[in-house]
Formats: C-alpha cells, sequence, structure tokens
C-alpha cells in the first residue's frame, strides 16, 4: 500500500471574486486518519472541502491526491430537499449513476444497500421516504450514500449542524467506529466541545492554517483566539478539554 | 335549453386531427418535461423560454428560414445563455431570465410590427392556433417526444442525482452541467414544437400544471414521470375536444382544464397528507 498521503494541500489558495477565502493552506491527510477543520464562519472551511473534492477551483498551489481515490462525501443535511420524492433505496444508489444507466434497481444493488443500511443500524429504512427519518436516520443515510461508493475517505461538512444532541451523540458514535474498522475522515465542524474536542486530530483554520494537531495541543486560549478572533477559556473535564467563550453579557434584569 | 352536439363532429375535419395528435403528444412531452421543471424549480425558465422562442420564430419569418431551424437554434442559445449567465452567480438565474427573454420577446414584436402579417399572426403566436398545424408538426412533436423520452430513460439515474443533489452528483463523477445544458435544450425544443397550438404565453402552464399536480398524487419519482405525462396528455386531449364543442381558445381550455384537475388534486391529497401527517406523528 503507497505510503504517499491521500490527499496533500501545499500552498493551497482559493478566492470567491477578489476576496481570498483561503490562503496559503498547506494540509496532508494520511490513510486511517481522523481529521476534523475548525474555525468561524467564513474562514473557509467548506471552501477547503470543495476544493478537495473539485467543486471550488485552486487559486494558487496545488491539491493532490493519491491515483484513482475515490470520495465519499456527505453534504450538510441542512441542505438536502427533504420533500424530495425519493426511497432512502433510490438516494443510495444514485452514486452509481455513472456506472449504469438501467433505471430500475437491480436485486445486486437492493442486496448491497441492505448492508450498508445494516452496518449502520438503520436496515430497516430502504422503502421509506426521506421525510420519514429521524434526525439521526437522515444523517445515516447520506453516509451510506457516500459509503456505498466505497470510499477511501468520507468528507462531511458539518455533520453535527442543526441536529439535536441525541444525534449528535450518535453521528459521533457512528464515526468513531468507522474510524476504529480502518476508514479516513475528514470533516468540517463548528462544534468545538460537543464534536471536534473528541477527534484525534485538528486543523484551525481561519484563512490560513493557524494550527494543526491533538486536541490537547491545538485547544488552547492562544489558538483559540487567533482561530476565532475572540477570548476562550480551556478547562479541563473528564480528561478533554472544555472551551469556554468570554461572551457573556450582563443582560437587564438579572442578579436582581 | 337541451345542448345537443355529436362529439365527433369535429374529426371530420384534418385541422382537427391533426390538432389533437399534436396537443395530446405535447401534453404528454410536457408533462414528462414539467417533473424536472417542477423539482428543480425551473418554472420561471420554462416561461422565459417560451418568450425567447418567440423571438426566434419571428426573425426566421422575417429572414425567411425554416421556422423549426430558425427558433429551434434561437431557443437553445438561449437556454444555453440563461445556464451561462446564472452560473456566474452575480447575477441570479431568475435576472438572467429576465435579460435574455424578455429582449428576445421584445425583438420578436418588434420585428413582426415591422415585418409580419400585423395583429393576425401575432395573436397566432401568443395564444396559438390549432388551423395551422400541419403534419409537419406532427412528425416534430412525435421527433422531440421520442428524444425526450430516449434522454430520460437512458440518463434516468444521472438526471435524478444532478436534480436531487448537484453537488456531490458532480463529486460522484455526473457531468453536471452536461446535464443541464441538455434539459435546457430539450425544454427548448418541446416549446418549440408545441407553440403552434398552445401559444407562447401558456405553454409554460403545461409544463408546470400537470407535474405539480402529480407530484401530490405520489412520493416516487418514477412513478411522477408517468402519472404527469399522462394528466398533461388527458387534459389536452379532452381540452381540444372541449374547445371545439364550447367554442373557445384551445390552449386557454386546456389550461384551465389542467388548473382544475390541480385543484381537484390539492384537494383530495391535502386532506389525504394531513391525515397521514398527523398518524405518523414524530418519527
Amino acid at each position: 500500500m503507497s505510503t504517499l498521503p491521500l490527499i496533500n494541500c501545499e500552498h493551497v489558495s482559493c478566492t470567491y471574486g477578489n476576496a481570498a477565502v483561503l490562503d496559503d493552506v498547506y494540509m496532508k491527510i494520511n490513510r486511517g486518519e481522523f481529521v476534523g477543520v475548525v474555525g468561524p464562519s467564513g474562514s473557509g472551511k467548506t471552501t477547503l472541502l470543495k476544493a478537495i473534492l473539485g467543486t471550488h477551483p485552486v487559486a494558487h498551489g496545488s491539491i493532490t491526491t493519491q491515483p484513482k481515490l475515490t470520495l465519499g462525501y456527505v453534504p450538510q443535511v441542512e441542505t438536502v430537499d427533504w420533500y424530495f420524492p425519493v426511497t432512502v433505496e433510490e438516494v443510495i444508489v444514485m452514486t452509481r449513476s455513472r456506472t449504469t444507466w438501467w433505471p430500475r434497481i437491480s436485486k445486486s444493488e437492493r442486496a448491497a444497500v441492505g448492508e450498508v443500511l445494516e452496518r449502520l443500524g438503520i436496515g430497516d429504512v430502504a422503502h421509506r421516504h426521506i421525510r420519514e427519518l429521524s434526525g439521526g436516520q437522515q444523517q445515516r443515510v447520506f453516509l451510506a450514500r457516500a459509503m456505498f461508493r466505497d470510499p477511501d475517505i468520507l468528507i462531511m461538512d458539518e455533520p453535527t449542524s442543526g441536529v439535536d444532541v441525541r444525534t449528535r451523540h450518535e453521528v459521533l458514535h457512528l464515526l468513531a467506529d468507522l474510524h476504529a474498522e480502518g476508514m479516513t475522515i475528514l470533516l468540517t465542524t463548528h462544534d468545538l466541545n460537543g464534536l471536534a474536542a473528541h477527534l484525534p486530530r485538528l486543523v484551525c483554520l481561519n484563512k490560513r492554517v493557524i494550527a494543526d494537531g491533538n486536541p490537547r495541543e491545538v485547544l488552547t486560549p492562544s489558538v483559540l483566539e487567533a482561530t476565532y478572533g475572540a477570548p476562550m477559556e480551556v478547562l479541563e473535564h473528564g480528561g478533554m478539554p472544555l472551551i469556554i467563550d468570554h461572551g457573556r453579557v450582563q443582560m437587564r434584569g438579572e442578579g436582581k | 335549453m337541451i345542448l345537443s352536439f355529436d362529439l365527433f363532429e369535429p374529426y371530420g375535419f384534418q385541422f382537427f386531427q391533426h390538432g389533437l395528435v399534436v396537443a395530446t403528444i405535447a401534453g404528454a412531452l410536457c408533462g414528462l418535461l414539467g417533473v424536472f421543471v417542477v423539482l428543480r424549480g425551473m418554472s420561471y425558465i420554462g416561461h422565459g423560454l417560451s418568450h425567447a422562442v418567440f423571438g426566434g420564430a419571428a426573425a426566421s419569418a422575417v429572414i425567411g428560414i425554416n421556422f423549426f431551424i430558425g427558433a429551434g437554434i434561437w431557443g437553445i442559445v438561449s437556454g444555453v445563455l440563461i445556464a451561462r449567465v446564472a452560473r456566474r452567480r452575480v447575477l441570479g438565474a431568475d435576472a438572467a431570465i429576465g435579460v435574455v427573454t424578455t429582449a428576445s420577446f421584445a425583438l420578436g414584436l418588434a420585428l413582426m410590427n415591422r415585418y409580419g402579417q400585423a395583429s393576425k399572426s401575432i395573436e397566432a403566436v401568443l395564444f396559438g392556433s390549432v388551423l395551422g398545424v400541419k403534419l409537419v408538426d406532427i412528425v416534430a412533436v412525435s421527433i422531440v417526444a421520442l428524444f425526450a423520452l430516449s434522454v430520460i430513460v437512458l440518463w434516468y439515474r444521472k438526471l435524478l442525482f444532478s436534480t436531487f443533489d448537484p453537488d456531490v452528483a458532480q463529486v460522484s463523477g455526473v457531468k453536471v452541467s452536461l446535464v443541464e445544458m441538455v434539459l435546457l435544450s430539450l425544454l427548448s425544443l418541446t416549446i418549440l414544437v408545441t407553440m403552434r397550438v398552445i401559444g407562447t404565453l401558456l405553454i409554460s402552464a403545461l409544463l408546470v400544471i400537470p407535474a405539480a399536480a402529480a407530484r401530490m398524487t405520489t412520493n416516487s419519482f418514477s412513478k411522477l414521470l408517468w402519472i404527469s405525462p399522462v394528466i398533461g396528455a388527458t387534459t389536452c386531449f379532452v381540452g381540444m375536444n372541449l374547445s371545439y364543442h364550447l367554442d373557445t381558445s384551445a390552449s386557454a381550455t386546456i389550461i384551465l382544464l389542467d388548473a382544475l384537475v390541480f385543484i381537484a388534486v390539492y384537494a383530495i391529497a391535502g386532506t389525504r397528507n394531513r391525515m397521514k401527517m398527523a398518524s405518523l406523528g414524530h418519527v
């Protein structure tokens, strides 16, 4: 097996019109890693993912991937049209659109869909309309679609954005299990305590890479202030860093 | 007063037979493509392209080239222009359509005023006319319908994927911009072969109403692809017959019938869906 990184971003800059969104970004993702990219809104997290996926042009620098690398992309569930007339099974086989033209789902595809759904613990939802799913099931279905391509790396944009605490726990456990099975995962998140602090490697991004390492190394007040532009305190809770921001505002009527 | 009429009387006229065949095939074709128009939120594109094709029709009449060639090229070019302007994101798709198609429509009007046979031909193009339908129209609408059907069968998965989730489709190797171009070209061709019967102003309704009504009856994409054409073809067939007996415009009768079907489905499906939602509770 090649020891080259799966993805190698060197000197990467991206723009929207004349505005620089990413500036001189270096990042390597090796096989088997679980990496979270954190940063404030507008820091370029999603643009970095899009550049890696090839849907946003790179203005300077280069992104090289291993030859024949298969990407499994899971978009934000908030961007999905939940009223669209498709069943879970139809959503999952979509990723075979390029290789199969026959409109009907074949027996072998149906079996493969059942397998991937079972693996993610939702074996009974194949024939449901996507609107008839709970938050955790919705996230799992889109993860199942990405897994259906048998990807080398899973790329997820804000997997816990807009979900409740229970769903967030479900997603986190699921990703930990996939990672334990050897899956390489790259995700973006704004959820420092709920998701980022649990990951083995974090990249703090604000147009450029501010810090890159394990959460204990990078979740420090100085790195967080450089990343988010606001003072933050880092405590230790249950052996994990806990981030508290200093955004306390005295409200009228409080403390009476 | 007792109304008595012979149901088969209009079938004695060849113009009616031709008009009926074109309208029924056009209804099925618009219903089929309408599924994508509705699911992609492209209703305004259908409206805009029909206006653009009008410009092409007028220009080809003035230059003296075949209607299908002139208006067809014009329509496809307009579709491609809209897609290009919209992709730049500086202008929204609605503004892009507004600029390209209204300018084209205005040019068509000016050309017809200056060189055309004044108001009569303008009215025929705007509101459609079964009188002018010829055998060549039947051939044209049949070819476009077969072509559209082939594209939709062969590209079923690509069309579904790029309609539902264009970003992930692109990452998964689907050429989303090519699919979009083909869909816009098909839409232009459909408008081109339908406009003589239905007219420029009402084609967009035929692209939207059957698909919107069908959408309320099913949650399955594949079922939508046959329910919508069936609604489109049936309303066109019945509407054409009704228009003869009621002495009303064919296009207006067809669209009103479509609207009635929509209202009926809305009333029935609305009640059914509310009951279903209530029984689902929080999953």
